[in-house]
């Protein structure tokens, strides 16, 4: 997309097609021919994998489309003619409902990934801005797509979201009525939220597009993390990535294949097989698990307004990380410390997403009753969730600034190739043949 | 800016120019025969043109007749998407027809006391509850206690009433429907997020910020009500 070509049209209707539409020229450039560094591990496959997963998402997503229906006297029913009358209607609803738990497994990974190593900072800002917009726009697609089939958990589900708007002063309740076209979650929001949900991942497919090309302009960051300095240190996309990004992508429909045909409801809350009931809210609300940790962070917080600033804080801040970290080392390898508190992030986020499932009021250490502290006793979710909540806001807004000022990291390699080329001459034969191992 | 116009645009814009000709501004570029060799291949030549702009063009003297149009066309296509907007994004308000707001009428009889009977209205429960003696007087004990949205019993019930309790059932936190008879208070329980709801159906301990909402309604009869 940027840059210099090597494309050579060969054929006369390539090279009759490239002064018209430079399109193979484009393919060529971006797919077999980029120079990737050679350095890259199987973290580095998630893009690939996470286009996978959007491609199957569309196309389960129009075949599911194509028997559904948006009204709430239908939706819950139009769902249950797909699972057991049409063809193959269970198969594709599944792939639907367990890709996106399979699209967010990777979408995550993905990212920490990114934080790992430094993928946030110059020149790849805006690249990385993109991924968050992507990430959005997932987070709203899914939340709508949940809504869909009309169970108790879709149904309920939507109004506690919807009304997070409310908290917003003054205009706040305008916009949810605005929303949900009406004084409460009924059949005009179960139809635009149909009509969204249908047009939301092919904006997210533009959005890809652009995150790819703000990819190919300073190419690929790398596990060192350093530059790439020569054509030494890059190898041709294709053969080297196409063929080990295919083997991960196999590998993870393997998993999710596993999910789909042997536990498609491990995922899911039984609840949402309950048709929805205005009258009657489930004993325990919660989303699906990719949204757990937003969710603990809203209920770590006992003010309405400053819950719902809080929960957008956390995606705010990974809009602002570029600017917040202030190392100019970019791997974590070469970070010490910032390992050290990148370790624990990673565990912090796991442990909001483990108290967004439970109760607030449910003990941490069973039957041991500490004392109150602000209503609640301390031996509790809630309490957890506060401490793991001002982590994870204390490791962008604290952590990271300071961090990159203060700490003494590591010595860097000149080079991607240096660290493989100079550990060669030691290492048993056949080490240097395998790079990729070092993770 | 205009400059570079004239250098891009070519025939086309001159046909335009010649149009307006009679404007003195721009003969010497209207002028110009339409296909002349020079214009033809090649947009380098082209940029002579610009050369042959008069240079007080640039400056920022009174609006001429060009700018005049620009403004216009400006300001009519964007009066227009603005206009357009406006639909596009009032066509999510409710419609005609769920404005027309639904009444209902309900027969308290059937409700005995120390119970709830919840009913569909406009799309949301609601809670009709009749108190009894004790549920009354805690709630009425409780009127000066520290509340969060501050109101007294009488305030939340028709005069002479105080057994008939109307609420819109959805708690003020994030609209969840509040179980019956649960919570610290004996009033209500939200199992969201656990907020805790008096016997007259104020807020006291949790995070919803508002007492459960009175709706507007009226006694029909003793045993009739009318909600909306
Ligand atoms: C970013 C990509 C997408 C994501 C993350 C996503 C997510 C979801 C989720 C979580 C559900 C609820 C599944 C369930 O529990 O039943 C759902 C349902 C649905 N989605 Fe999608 N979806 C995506 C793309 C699409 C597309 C492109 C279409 C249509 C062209 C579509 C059409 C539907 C339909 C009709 C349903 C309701 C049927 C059902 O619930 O199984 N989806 N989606
Ligand atoms: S919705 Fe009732 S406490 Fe949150």
């Amino acid at each position: 997309m940027s840059g210099h070509s090597n494309y050579e049209p060969k054929s006369g209707f390539e090279k009759w097609l490239d002064v018209r539409l430079p399109i193979i020229r484009l393919g060529y450039d971006s797919l077999v021919d980029f120079p990737t560094p050679k350095n890259l591990n199987y973290w580095y496959t998630f893009g690939g994998i996470l286009a996978v997963c959007l491609g199957i998402q569309i196309v389960t997503g129009i075949i599911l489309a194509m028997h559904y229906v948006a009204h709430v006297d239908m939706a819950f029913a139009s769902v249950e003619h797909i699972m057991r009358d049409v063809n193959y209607g269970w198969l594709v609803r599944y792939m639907h409902s367990n890709g996106a738990s399979m699209f967010f497994l990777a979408v995550y990974v993905h990212m920490f990934r990114g934080l790992y190593y430094g993928s946030y900072k110059a020149p790849r800002e805006v690249l990385w801005l993109l991924g968050c917009v992507i990430y959005m726009l997932m987070i709203i697609t899914a939340f709508m797509g949940y809504v869909l089939p009309w169970g108790q958990m879709s149904f309920h589900g939507a109004v506690v979201i919807t009304n997070l708007i409310g908290a917003i002063p003054v205009i706040g309740p305008a916009i949810t009525t605005w929303l949900w076209g009406g004084f409460a979650v009924d059949d005009p929001t179960l139809n635009r939220f149909f009509s969204l949900h249908y047009l939301m991942p092919f904006m997210i497919a533009g959005v890809v597009g652009l995150h790819i090309w703000a990819l190919h302009v300073p190419g690929n960051n790398n596990p060192a993390g350093v530059d790439v300095k020569s054509k030494e240190d890059t190898v041709p996309f294709h053969p080297y990535y196409t063929v080990k990004d295919g083997f991960a992508i196999s590998v993870f429909l393997l998993m999710y294949a596993a999910f789909v045909f042997f536990n498609p409801n491990a995922l899911g809350d039984a609840v949402n097989y309950v048709p929805a009931n205005p009258l009657v809210t489930p004993a325990h609300i919660v989303p699906e698990w990719y949204l757990l940790p937003f969710y603990a962070i809203l209920r770590a917080v006992p003010d309405k307004l400053m819950g719902v600033i809080f929960m957008g804080g956390a995606i705010a801040m990974l809009f602002l990380l570029p600017w917040l970290d202030t190392s100019k080392v970019r791997s974590m390898r070469y970070r010490p410390t910032a390992k050290l508190y990148f370790f624990i992030f990673v565990i912090v986020t796991m442990i909001l997403g483990y108290c967004g499932g439970q109760l607030p009021d449910n003990k941490i250490i069973p039957g041991l009753t500490t004392f109150q502290v602000a209503a609640s006793d301390l031996n509790s979710v809630v309490w957890l969730s506060r401490l793991a909540t001002a982590y994870y806001f204390a490791y962008f807004l604290i952590i990271l600034p300071v961090l990159g000022l203060t700490e003494t990291p590591l010595p860097q390699p000149e080079s991607i190739s240096e660290p493989v080329l100079s550990h060669s001459a030691n290492a048993p034969v056949g080490a240097a043949a395998s790079p990729e191992k070092r993770g | 800016m205009r400059r570079r116009r004239f250098q891009t645009s070519g025939p086309a814009l001159e046909c335009v120019l010649r149009d307006l000709n009679q404007n003195s501004d721009w003969v010497e570029v209207g002028r110009r025969p339409l296909f002349s060799p020079q214009l033809k291949g090649s947009f380098k030549v082209a940029s002579t043109v610009v050369g042959a702009t008069p240079e007080h063009h640039t400056g920022g003297e009174d609006p001429n007749r060009r700018d005049f149009i620009h403004i216009a066309a400006t300001v009519a296509a964007v009066g227009a998407a603005g206009g357009l907007a406006w639909p596009f994004i009032d066509q999510m308000n409710p419609a005609a027809d769920t404005l027309a707001l639904a009444s209902v009428e309900f027969d308290l009889s059937k409700v005995e006391t120390g119970q709830q009977v919840v009913i569909k209205w406009r799309g949301k429960p609601l809670f009709i509850r009749h108190r009894s003696g004790k549920e009354i007087a805690s709630a009425i004990k409780d009127n000066h206690a520290d509340l969060r949205d501050p109101q007294t019993d009488e305030e939340r019930h028709k005069a002479g009433k105080a057994e008939w309790l109307i609420l819109i059932g959805t708690c003020t936190h994030l609209g969840c429907v509040p179980t019956f008879g649960g919570g610290d208070y004996g009033g209500w329980f939200c199992p969201c997020h656990g907020s805790h709801y008096d016997t007259s159906g104020r807020i006291r301990k949790g995070p919803a910020p508002k007492n459960l909402a009175v709706p507007e309604y009226t006694f029909l009869s003793d045993s009739k009500v009318k909600v909306g």
